[in-house]
């Protein structure tokens, strides 16, 4: 289904819309009070963004001087092109350590890979450790947002939840009451798994070692309790040194959630002594889009959800919406370059307003991004006959001024003429929930020429 | 200086007013301006729809109207920033190179090329800018929430020093209201939710009046107003500048 059909579905209940609107845009306040605060903040954008462009033009060296220097401390770096490669890497490192049970901290790789149907066909039992992660687990739901993937569920339906999974007492949605279980529920899972899976958010290429943040502390929990620690990282992870870190984490958690910095930024360089940890490093189209010019940047993403909280079509249409891994404007760039036709209808779902682009730490250009989607779109993907045609129309229109004065004479005479019921019906969606102008007699162009008489 | 006047097709058929406010506002000001009369529309309705291809004919009209002017001006924030932004699909003539670096929304050229602010108008009322967005964080006509630095506002320069203005602070004050040309049909529940919100935030800020650099914005807005019939009044803000109440 497009974004605009499921959109309006969404939309159908305007109290839940304005409750996620409001939800996002506290976040976005808190990002605005948070960076606003920040002396050089904009410098520190121009860094990152710097920083990232860099890496993207000498990728290829970073990656093998980061896989040199990983293997160097001791960690296994597999490659994977796809996802399928990706997940079969997965599998055959936990089929060697036995593993049966293992947790997983946020990763929105994992997700664009389906990695955990994959292993749960084998018998695996996967748990998304990350409290939002584990309500749409539990919900059988994707993540709605990359960095608060419950944030479509109210406490009420958490509450809910818990009590079908959980097996805990109804308590009027009691948020205190909630996390104390879930935290007893993953506890457990914590202490009996055989293997812990991370995300990586920022990898250095000089030393060979990874960064992973969190707020709860579960990619922390799970990698030093299990006895195989495996990290799932897109290429585009890498950043040359370790003081660009500076840079990054200043960004990151600022612009997710207004923190000055997430609660746990988990440096993670070698195995401890008798385990074992492993790095698969996953293209799945990203070199792909890197030889894109117009969409390279898209690869800068630091994945802070930013510009979803900003976006006001994101926060009125919810991130399944979407229908995409990775929702929201930053998913509208990425997913077009994954399937064209399936992910058509995302570069629309914006009014180019450009709020994105302004609060993008790493200052991709998503806005100018949506724009050339849609110019791709319309040549290589079918498009509704009414459409092409009405642009074609138009187009001719406008590069003659006769007809333009031609159509203008009779759309004003409609406008003032016809009754309501007549323009508003179908198919004008415009008067659906909206008056058009009521259409005046005399244009600008006979007023100007009336006016120049008289003068 | 030569000046060449723009007025978007939408504001030509349906908006005249809105024009001919813009007139008498630049010869209050004694610019004396041309207005060539073989101009249409700027492309922007198919460029956005993803169309480019099929605004080629409409551009190369708006430059061939425009390309013997020192400066164009239009009240429209969105279709000055589409011939700045979007140009680069016709070959860089120097014709239209001139074009793009020429174009100027009104407030901008009042502020930042006449460098004047008060224009002796007068307008008793309560009043709500809504930041055009392709104006806003286009053409940075105004500093934006979102980025860290100084404030500034050309649209806000001006409207302060209008006799009787009061400039209403609003709770979201940059948040696009959902017209978004095609989008406002295509995403029609989303686009009308927007507009809903954004006019509730003016009527909890106490507007009596919005206003706005672009008449697109405010025909969606305008729409939604008179739909539901709610106690707001909607003028473009060439029409304020060149009140005299």
């Amino acid at each position: 289904m497009s974004h605009s059909k499921l959109a309006s579905i969404f939309n159908k209940d305007e109290k839940k819309v304005d409750w996620h609107d409001k939800a996002l845009w506290f976040v976005r306040h808190k990002r605005d009070l948070s960076v606003h605060q920040v002396k050089g903040w904009e410098s520190l954008r121009d860094l990152g963004h710097g920083i990232k462009a860099h890496m993207l033009s000498n990728l290829d060296s970073y990656l093998q001087e980061f896989e040199k220097n990983a293997q160097a401390n001791g960690v296994e770096v597999h490659w994977a092109a796809n996802g399928e490669e990706h997940n079969q890497i997965v599998h055959k490192i936990l089929k060697e350590n036995n593993a049966k049970k293992i947790v997983k901290s946020k990763s929105m790789l994992t997700e664009e890979c389906h990695l955990n149907p994959y292993l749960e066909a084998d018998g695996m039992e996967v748990i998304d450790t990350d409290l939002g992660e584990r309500i749409v687990q539990l919900a059988k739901e994707p993540p709605s947002h990359i960095v608060l993937p419950a944030i479509h569920k109210n406490k009420h339906e958490v509450d809910e939840l818990f009590q079908e999974h959980l097996g805990t007492e109804p308590c009027d949605g009691d948020p205190q009451y909630l996390t104390h279980e879930a935290r007893k529920h993953l506890r457990e899972k914590f202490i009996t798994a055989d293997a812990a899976i991370t995300g990586v958010n920022f990898a250095i290429a000089e030393t060979g070692g990874f960064v992973v943040c969190t707020n709860e502390g579960n990619a922390d929990m799970g990698a030093h309790l299990a006895p195989v620690h495996i990290a799932c990282m897109g290429v585009e992870k890498i950043i040359p040194k370790q003081e660009h870190l500076g840079v990054f984490l200043r960004l990151l958690a600022r612009s997710a959630t207004g923190q000055p910095i997430t609660t746990y930024s988990s440096h993670f360089r070698k195995p401890k002594d008798g385990r074992k940890m492993h790095i698969v490093i996953v293209d799945n189209g990203r070199s792909e889009q890197l030889s894109r010019p117009d969409f390279r940047a898209s690869l800068h993403c630091i994945r802070c959800g930013a510009c979803m909280n900003t976006c006001p079509i994101y926060r009125r249409s919810g991130g399944h919406s979407y229908d995409a891994t990775i929702p929201g404007p930053i998913g509208s760039i990425l997913s077009p370059g994954k399937d064209l036709t399936k992910h058509s209808s995302l570069p629309f779902a914006s009014t180019l307003c450009g709020s994105c682009s302004n609060v993008c730490p790493v200052k991709i250009d998503i806005h100018s991004q949506l724009y050339k989607w849609r110019q791709i779109i319309t040549k290589e993907t079918p498009q509704p006959f009414v459409k092409k045609a009405s642009m074609k129309m138009m187009g001719t229109m406008f590069s003659k001024p006769s007809q333009f004065e031609r159509v203008g004479k009779l759309a004003r005479w409609s406008l003032r003429t016809l009754p309501k019921s007549v323009i508003n019906a179908k198919p004008n969606t415009w008067g659906k929930e909206r008056d058009l102008p009521k259409g005046p007699k005399q244009s600008f162009d006979e007023w100007y020429a009336e006016k120049r008489k008289q003068e | 200086m030569k000046v060449g006047l723009f007025i978007p097709c939408y504001i030509n058929q349906l908006y005249p007013q809105v024009g001919i406010a813009t007139v008498e506002v630049l010869e209050k000001l004694n610019v004396e301006i041309v207005y060539p009369t073989g101009q249409t529309c700027c492309g922007q309705p198919m460029a956005n729809s993803g169309y480019e291809n099929e605004s080629v004919g409409a551009c190369n009209n708006f430059v061939q109207n425009f390309k013997e002017f020192d400066y164009i001006v239009t009240p429209s924030g969105s279709c000055a920033y589409h011939v700045k932004k979007h140009y680069n699909i016709l070959e860089q003539t120097p014709e239209v190179v001139k074009v793009r670096d020429n174009v100027y929304e009104l407030c901008d050229f009042i502020v930042n090329v006449l460098k004047i602010k008060d224009l002796g108008a007068s307008f008793p009322a309560k009043v709500g800018v809504h930041k055009s967005c392709h104006g806003l964080r286009g053409l940075r006509l105004g500093s934006c929430s979102e980025v860290v630095g100084p404030y500034f506002s050309s649209i806000d320069d001006l409207l302060k020093e209008v006799k009787g203005v009061e400039l209403m602070e609003l709770k979201r004050k940059d948040e696009c209201c959902g017209f978004g040309g095609t989008f406002a049909v295509t995403e029609e529940a989303v686009s009308v939710k927007m507009g809903k919100d954004k006019i509730q935030d003016h009527l909890d800020s106490g507007v009596e009046v919005i206003t706005a650099t672009d008449t697109s914005c405010l025909m969606h807005l305008e729409g939604l107003v008179n739909r539901n019939k709610q106690p707001l009044k909607i003028l473009h803000v060439a029409e304020i500048l060149n009140s005299q109440l």
